[in-house]
C-alpha cells in the first residue's frame, strides 16, 4: 500500500465548514497499492491537484514529485534545474561545486535522459527562454531525475502535442513503479492507466479499473452532458 | 432579481472603501498630532539674524568650485578610499547576509542581526576607532557590521516570498544548503541583485560620512572646509561626491566586481596591527561598568540608574520628538514634490527639473545635509529635521512618482480629469496614499537611527551624549548609550510593523528598507 485515505476533508485555506467554506475536497476514501498506474481525471476545480498534494504530503520520501506549473527556477539552466532532483543523494558540498561546474557523471546521466526528453540541445539555456512544452518537458526531467519507486504528475503533458505526450508519459511510467497523474486528455487516460478515479467538486464519484471503459464515458464523469460550461 | 443582487454589493463595496480611506485618514491625523506635541520638546529657534548672508555665500561658493587647498592628489586619494570602503563593506556583508539569512528561523539570529542594524555606522565607527584607531578596519567593519544585519533581514523576506513549487520538488531530505543554491536563491537573484546595487549607494554615503569623524573619505574634506568657510573647496567636494552617486549605475558592472574588489583592496590606506589583548582588554573590561567588572551590583544599579535618567532618558525623548517632526514633516514634502515628479500631473519640462532635485536631495546623506543647514540656522534642531524631512522625501516622492508612472501606462484612459489639481486630488492621491503611508512607515525606523546620529553635529540628540563619552573616554557610558539607542530602535521599528500589519499597509519596494 502506498497511499491510504479514509474519510479525508480539506479546506481551503483557513475556511471551515462552520464558517460555510466550501471543502476542496470532502469525504474522500482511497487506497492505492504499489505498481498501481492511476489517472485522476475530472473538471477543473474538481479537487485534482488538492488531492494531489495530500497525497505527495502523505509520502513525500518515497514520490517524486511535478507539480502543475512545473516549478522550475528560471534563473538556473535546464541541466540545473533536471540536477536538483538529485540533490538529496549527494552532500552540500559535491552540489555547490556542481552549480560552479557540472560532474562528469551527473552530466552524463542528465545528457542522455535529455535526449529522451528532446531538450538535449537547450541543456545550458536557463529555462526562462524556453517555450510552455519545454518548460514542461524539463520539470519531467527533474522528476524522473529524482529516481523514485512513485510519481505524482498534476497535468505533467498538458502543453505538449499528443504524439510527445503519449511518448513521455510512456517513458515516465515506464520509470515509475506507481503513478497517481491527472490529465485532461481522455484518450491518454484510456490508454496509459489501469485504475481511473474522477473527482468532481471534491467528492470521488467514479473509482474503477479502466478496462471496458470508452472515451464517452470519462466524458459523462467530466460532466460534459449535464453542464457544458464547466 | 439582477438589480436587487447588485445594490447591497455595491453599498459592501462603498462602505468598505470609506472604512479604509477612513482609517488611514485618522492615522495621519494621529501622526500629525503626534508631531505638534512634540515640538515644545526640541530646540526649534532660529539662532542665525542674517542667514541670506551665509546663504549666498554658499550659493556662490557652489558656483565657483576649486580644490586648491586641498590638492587634486588628495581629493583623488579621498575619493578612492570612499568607494574602497563602500565596496568592501558590501562584498563581504552581502555573503554573511545571504548565510545569517538562512538561518532566519533561529531567534537568536534574528535577533543579533536586529541589534547589529540597529546601531549607526558611524556609531560602530566610534567603537571601533578606540580599538583600530583612523584606519582602513574601522571604516570597513563601521560599513559592514550595520550592513550584513540589513541584508539578512531582506534577504529572508525576498526568500519568503518565493514559490515553494521548486524546493518541494526537489525531495525533502535535501541538505539545507543544496535547496537554497538550486531553488531560493537562483529564484530571488534578480530581487537580491537590484537590492544590493541600492545598497551599495547608500554604502557611498555611509562611507563619505565616516569622513565626519575623522577618516580620510570625501566627509572630511567636506566638514573640514566648511567649517573653515572655504565654500568653492567645500563645493567641489560636494559635486564630487553628487557626481559620483549619480553615475553609479553607469559604472557599477556587476560582472566585474572582482576587478573592483582587486583594486579596493590596492587602494585602502594600511591598517596598524592591532594586538589581541588591546581587543579583547576593549570589550571585556573598558566598555563596562567598572561596579559590574568588581561583582559590585548595588553600585551597578547605582550606576545604571544614574546613566539612565541623567542621560539616556532626556536624550531619548529628544531623539524620538525629532523623529516624530522629521517623519510628519517628510510626509508633508513628499506628497508635495512627488506630484512635480510624475508626468500624469505635470509637463515633461517641470517633470524633470523636479527629477532632477529629487535625485539631489536623495542623494545627499542626511548629516551632511545637516551640516550645511546647521550654518544657516545656528546650533538648532532645525537644521536636522529640516535635512531629515528633505533627504526622506527625496527618495519617498521618486519611488511614488515611479509607481504613479508605472500605474499610468496600464491604464492611460483614467486621466478622465482635465486639470492638474483635479487629477491629483481625485486619481493619484487617493490611488498612491496607501503606498505612501507604507513607505513612510518603513523610513521611521530609518529617520530615528539618523535623528540620533545627528547628535554629533551638536543637536541634543543620542549622538551627542555617545560622543561626548567618547571624548571623555568613558567607554562605559558611550557603550550603554548605544545600546539605548539600539533598544529604541528596535522598538519604534516594532511599532512601525505592527501599525502596518495592523493598517494594512504593504509594499513589494525594497528601496524603503
Amino acid at each position: 500500500m502506498v497511499f491510504h485515505l479514509e474519510q479525508h476533508t480539506l479546506f481551503y485555506g483557513q475556511a471551515s465548514q462552520s464558517h460555510g467554506g466550501a471543502a476542496a475536497l470532502s469525504d474522500i476514501s482511497l487506497s492505492i497499492k504499489v505498481g498501481e498506474k492511476v489517472a485522476l481525471i475530472g473538471p477543473s476545480g474538481a479537487g485534482k491537484s488538492s488531492l494531489l498534494s495530500v497525497l505527495y504530503q502523505n509520502a513525500d520520501e518515497q514520490s517524486a514529485w511535478c507539480p502543475q506549473d512545473g516549478g522550475l527556477v528560471d534563473a538556473l539552466s535546464v541541466y540545473n534545474n533536471i540536477f536538483s532532483g538529485g540533490l538529496e543523494r549527494h552532500s552540500s558540498l559535491y552540489n555547490a561545486l556542481n552549480l560552479v561546474r557540472p560532474f562528469a557523471r551527473p552530466l552524463a546521466e542528465i545528457m542522455q535522459l535529455s535526449q529522451q526528453l528532446g531538450i538535449r540541445d537547450k541543456l545550458f539555456i536557463s529555462v526562462d527562454q524556453l517555450s510552455g512544452g519545454q518548460r514542461q518537458r524539463v520539470a519531467l526531467g527533474r522528476a524522473l531525475y529524482r529516481q523514485q519507486a512513485v510519481f505524482l504528475g498534476d497535468e505533467p503533458v498538458s502543453s505538449l502535442d499528443p504524439l510527445q505526450a503519449n511518448e513521455l508519459l510512456g517513458l515516465v511510467l515506464q520509470k515509475h513503479k506507481t503513478a497517481v497523474v491527472s490529465l485532461h486528455n481522455r484518450r491518454l487516460a484510456l490508454q496509459h492507466f489501469d485504475r481511473i478515479i474522477a473527482l468532481r467538486a471534491g467528492r470521488i464519484v467514479f473509482d474503477g479499473p479502466s478496462k471496458g471503459l470508452s472515451e464517452s464515458h470519462l466524458d459523462v464523469m467530466y460532466g460534459a452532458n449535464e453542464d457544458g460550461a464547466e | 432579481m439582477a438589480q436587487n443582487n447588485f445594490a447591497p454589493i455595491q453599498r459592501i463595496v462603498s462602505e468598505q472603501l470609506k472604512g479604509t480611506g477612513r482609517r488611514l485618514f485618522w492615522l495621519s491625523v494621529a501622526f500629525g498630532v503626534s508631531a505638534l506635541l512634540c515640538i515644545p520638546f526640541v530646540d526649534l529657534t532660529w539662532h542665525t539674524v542674517e542667514p541670506w548672508q551665509e546663504l549666498s555665500r554658499i550659493g556662490f561658493g557652489m558656483l565657483t568650485p576649486s580644490f586648491a587647498q586641498i590638492g587634486l592628489t588628495e581629493l583623488i586619494n579621498s575619493l578612492g578610499y570612499t568607494i574602497a570602503f563602500a565596496f568592501l563593506a558590501v562584498v563581504i556583508s552581502v555573503p554573511l547576509g545571504v548565510v545569517f539569512a538562512m538561518l532566519f528561523h533561529w531567534r537568536l539570529i534574528r535577533w543579533a542581526m536586529a541589534s547589529v542594524r540597529a546601531v549607526h555606522e558611524l556609531f560602530w565607527g566610534l567603537l571601533f576607532m578606540q580599538i583600530f584607531g583612523l584606519s582602513a578596519t574601522t571604516g570597513l567593519l563601521a560599513i559592514l557590521i550595520p550592513y550584513t544585519g540589513v541584508f539578512a533581514k531582506v534577504f529572508a523576506e525576498i526568500f519568503e516570498q518565493q514559490s515553494p513549487l521548486p524546493t518541494q520538488s526537489m525531495g525533502k531530505k535535501a541538505a539545507m544548503l543544496s535547496r537554497y543554491l538550486y531553488g531560493v536563491i537562483p529564484q530571488s537573484y534578480s530581487a537580491m541583485a537590484g537590492y544590493v546595487r541600492y545598497r551599495f549607494e547608500c554604502a557611498l554615503r555611509s562611507s563619505a560620512i565616516l569622513g565626519f569623524i575623522g577618516l580620510p573619505t570625501l566627509g572630511f574634506f567636506l566638514e573640514s572646509s566648511f567649517k573653515q568657510g572655504d565654500y568653492s573647496e567645500a563645493a567641489s567636494v560636494f559635486w564630487l561626491f553628487l557626481l559620483l552617486i549619480a553615475t553609479v549605475r553607469y559604472w557599477l558592472k556587476p560582472k566585474l566586481w572582482w576587478l573592483y574588489t582587486l583594486a579596493a583592496i590596492y587602494v585602502l590606506p594600511e591598517s596598524p596591527t592591532v594586538h589581541g589583548a588591546t581587543f579583547w582588554q576593549f570589550f571585556s573590561q573598558d566598555i563596562w561598568p567598572k561596579a559590574l567588572l568588581r561583582g559590585d551590583f548595588s553600585a551597578t544599579t547605582l550606576w545604571l540608574d544614574k546613566q539612565f535618567w541623567r542621560l539616556a532618558w532626556p536624550a531619548m525623548g529628544t531623539t524620538l520628538a525629532l523623529t516624530q517632526i522629521a517623519l510628519v514633516l517628510t510626509g508633508i514634502l513628499t506628497l508635495l514634490l512627488y506630484p512635480l515628479a510624475t508626468k500624469v500631473i505635470v509637463s515633461s519640462g517641470i517633470r524633470l527639473s523636479s527629477r532632477f532635485v529629487l535625485l539631489f536631495l536623495r542623494s545627499m546623506p542626511e548629516l551632511m545635509l545637516a551640516f550645511v543647514f546647521l550654518l544657516l540656522f545656528g546650533p538648532s534642531a532645525l537644521a536636522a529635521v529640516f535635512a531629515l524631512a528633505l533627504h526622506n522625501a527625496g527618495l519617498i516622492a521618486f519611488l511614488l512618482a515611479n509607481a504613479s508612472e508605472a500605474q499610468h501606462k496600464l491604464n492611460a484612459t483614467s486621466a478622465y480629469a482635465k486639470r492638474a489639481f483635479d487629477r491629483y486630488g481625485y486619481q493619484e492621491l487617493p490611488q498612491r496614499y496607501a503606498t505612501f503611508l507604507a513607505f513612510l512607515f518603513y523610513r521611521w525606523e530609518v529617520i530615528l537611527r539618523e535623528s540620533a546620529i545627528m547628535g554629533i553635529l551638536g543637536i541634543a540628540t543620542l549622538g551627542f551624549y555617545v560622543d561626548s563619552a567618547f571624548e571623555d573616554i568613558r567607554f562605559d557610558r558611550a557603550f550603554f548609550l548605544i545600546i539605548m539607542t539600539a533598544l529604541l530602535n528596535i522598538a519604534v521599528d516594532s511599532v512601525s510593523r505592527t501599525i502596518r500589519q495592523r493598517a494594512g499597509l504593504t509594499t513589494a519596494n525594497l528601496a524603503v528598507r
